[in-house]
């Protein structure tokens, strides 16, 4: 087996005139949770949507398990163990509960018919005992247009934890979510850790990436400006790196001066 | 949100009692289809009362089965179509592709079991051709369709050059009585294929991976994308269902007046639009019901000559249909925002 969960080598991807990804390599470890981190417009939903099968780079290579995949799709990345919960949530508002869990895996008896009974009730189960709907007015069959922003980005996530995926990626999961639910989020991702499984975590806040990652990767303007083991770097130091990459482009500083002091 | 055209049962495992509780969520679950349905019984305690003789007599259900299933049919999987946020203003003429087919087949080769087979291909492959204009170029389907509308419809011209055509011969053999026969002298047979697609499609529709992927697709695309469903080739067989259902239906209104005239379909497509919408499908996609559009379709077909039974003369046809299909439409929209 390789050493690598996934690895993409020399990936670039434009849109138009936008180059999103330069010639990115990243990888991703047996049992790593790697945080990416970077502006806004950095690249990183580009880079997770080409790890998922929705973009095809225009160039270099993407390697599961030390194997090269081409034309890679959702659903074959799905098959090949990737859950995610997407930054734009990927929910279809006017549907009910059930089936927003199972978009696109749908539990299936012979000739492609629906197990509806199975979907509700596996639904219910992952109502109460993941996604904390305990309100009798919640039920399988509830229309999620009408959940609450939290409660909308929990069934993305309870979605993708349900299907026990190898890679698991969290595009700013924590979007939208009060306190106690962050905190309910963050142990998931250190339960994946102790699962043996790998994650990639997207997210705004420093705070949140440092805790849970052991490696963090930095993009800026398409590029990987550099990467840091989170047990080699304080948290102090990493949020002055982030801060001079958004002021020069780099993480270098350009000269010796006094780091520290826009921690907390 | 109104949802779709499941009938659901209150769930037995949890509540075991019919509480008013969970009666209330039933019917704000089905509100739309209940809604469809009150305005059917309502107009026909109307006709009823307003000419007994008439709607007591089993003449003229006899009449409106006749009759509703010419398009009704068509709006059935297009109501799937409606749901996957696309549109078909084409299929009136692919009724006349259908039969047109039909009859070079059958000068051809004298087998009506082929040229039936032929017709739906045709009405198959000129849907999917649709679909294909719409998901690889990236045309709107509303104006790909009214390009395709006029483009087969001339095909029709040329290749019969207007001329109308006798079917007897394929009326009266096993395939016009499997079509347009009628059952113990009293069920025309096409009122019996338009229930049995009807449930075909719900099924398809509501227990099944490509209905679920419909509702999915029409509600947000991008998700249904970003989630693994294939929509593009969806898109493609909801439009070629659309086809072959339309040559279908072509060739049953053919057969039954034992013609083929090269204005076949133009008077449907308003008819089974209305359908579609009277039943409470969403102009925006990601919501419509079978049962809602099955029920619309028999709401439709009954004004004419409902209006005509109860006194009133033909001009009055177009005011009730307006007003019937402009308060359902409310109704749905008000249900849909009360409940949403
Ligand atoms: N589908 C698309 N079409 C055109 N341009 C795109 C598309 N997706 C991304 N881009 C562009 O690519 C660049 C990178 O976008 P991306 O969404 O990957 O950034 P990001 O790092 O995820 O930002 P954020 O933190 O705001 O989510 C942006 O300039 C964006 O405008
Ligand atoms: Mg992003």
């Amino acid at each position: 087996m390789s050493d690598y969960r996934l690895e993409l080598r020399n990936v670039s991807k434009s849109f138009g005139e936008v180059q999103s990804l330069r010639n990115v390599n990243f990888q991703v470890g047996q049992n790593e949770v790697v945080g990416l981190l970077g502006d806004n417009g950095a690249g990183k939903s580009t880079l997770i949507k080409i790890i998922t099968g929705y973009h095809r780079p225009d160039s270099g290579e993407l390697f599961f398990n030390g194997e090269k995949v081409e034309n890679l799709t959702v659903p074959k990345a799905r098959a090949l163990g990737v859950e995610t919960v997407y930054q734009e949530r990927a929910l279809a508002e006017q549907q009910s509960l059930w089936r927003n869990i199972f978009i696109g895996r749908e539990l299936r008896t012979r000739l492609g018919f629906l197990d509806v009974k199975k979907m509700r009730e596996e639904t219910n189960r992952l109502m109460l005992e993941s996604m904390g709907f305990t309100s009798a007015a919640v039920s399988p069959d509830s229309i999620i247009g009408t959940f609450s922003g939290g409660e909308k980005q929990g069934v993305a996530i309870v979605r993708a934890l349900y299907f026990e995926a190898e890679l698991i990626i969290l595009d700013e999961p924590t979007m939208g979510l009060a306190l106690k639910e962050t905190h309910k989020l963050l142990d998931f991702v250190r339960q994946i850790k102790k699962a043996g499984k790998s994650a990639i975590f997207i997210d705004h806040n420093v705070f949140h990436v440092y805790e849970v990652a052991d490696r963090v990767v930095v993009l800026d303007r398409g590029s990987v400006a550099g990467e840091f083991m989170t047990k080699d770097i304080t948290l102090n130091d990493l949020m002055h790196k982030m801060y001079l990459v958004a002021q020069t482009g780099s993480l270098e500083e350009p000269v010796e001066e006094m780091i520290g002091d826009e921690a907390e | 949100m109104v949802s779709h055209a499941e009938e659901r049962l209150p769930e037995k495992s949890k509540g075991q009692q019919l509480t008013g509780d969970s009666l209330a969520r039933f019917a704000q679950k089905n509100a739309s289809q209940l809604g469809i349905i009150g305005v059917f019984i309502i107009l026909w305690l109307f006709y009823f009362f307003a000419a007994p003789e008439t709607f007591r007599s089993s003449d003229i259900y006899a009449a409106f089965m006749l009759s509703v299933p010419f398009f009704g049919i068509v709006a059935l999987p297009l109501t799937m179509l409606i749901i996957a946020g696309e549109i078909d203003l084409s299929f009136p003429s692919i009724m006349a592709i259908g039969t047109i087919t039909f009859i070079e087949v059958f000068d051809i080769t004298g087998n009506v079991w082929l040229s039936f087979f032929a017709c739906l291909l045709a009405g198959f492959g000129v849907g999917a051709l649709n679909g294909l204009i719409v998901v690889k170029i990236g045309i709107p389907s509303l104006i790909a369709t009214i390009g395709t509308q006029f483009f087969w419809r001339g095909m029709v011209l040329v290749v019969r050059e207007g001329r109308s055509a006798v079917l007897v011969e394929p009326k009266n053999s096993a395939l016009g009585d499997l079509l347009v026969g009628k059952i113990n002298n009293f069920w025309p047979a096409q009122v019996i294929w338009f229930l049995f697609i009807a449930i075909v499609v719900w099924f398809l529709l509501n227990r099944h991976v490509f209905g679920a992927h419909v509702y999915l697709i029409g509600d947000n695309e991008n998700s249904a994308r970003l989630m693994g469903i294939n929509v593009g080739r969806t898109k493609i067989i909801l439009f070629g269902i659309v086809g072959v259902t339309a040559a279908f239906a072509g060739l049953l209104s053919s057969l039954q007046v034992a013609n083929f005239f090269s204005t076949l379909g133009e008077g449907h497509l308003m008819t089974t639009l209305a359908s579609v919408f009277l039943g409470g499908t969403s102009v925006f996609g990601g919501v419509g019901s079978v049962l809602g559009t099955f029920i619309a379709s028999f709401i439709i077909g009954s004004i004419n000559g409902g209006i005509v039974a109860v006194g009133l003369t033909g001009f009055y046809t177009q005011l009730i249909y307006g007003l019937i299909i402009t308060a359902s439409v409310a109704m749905h929209t008000i249900l849909r925002k009360r409940l949403g």
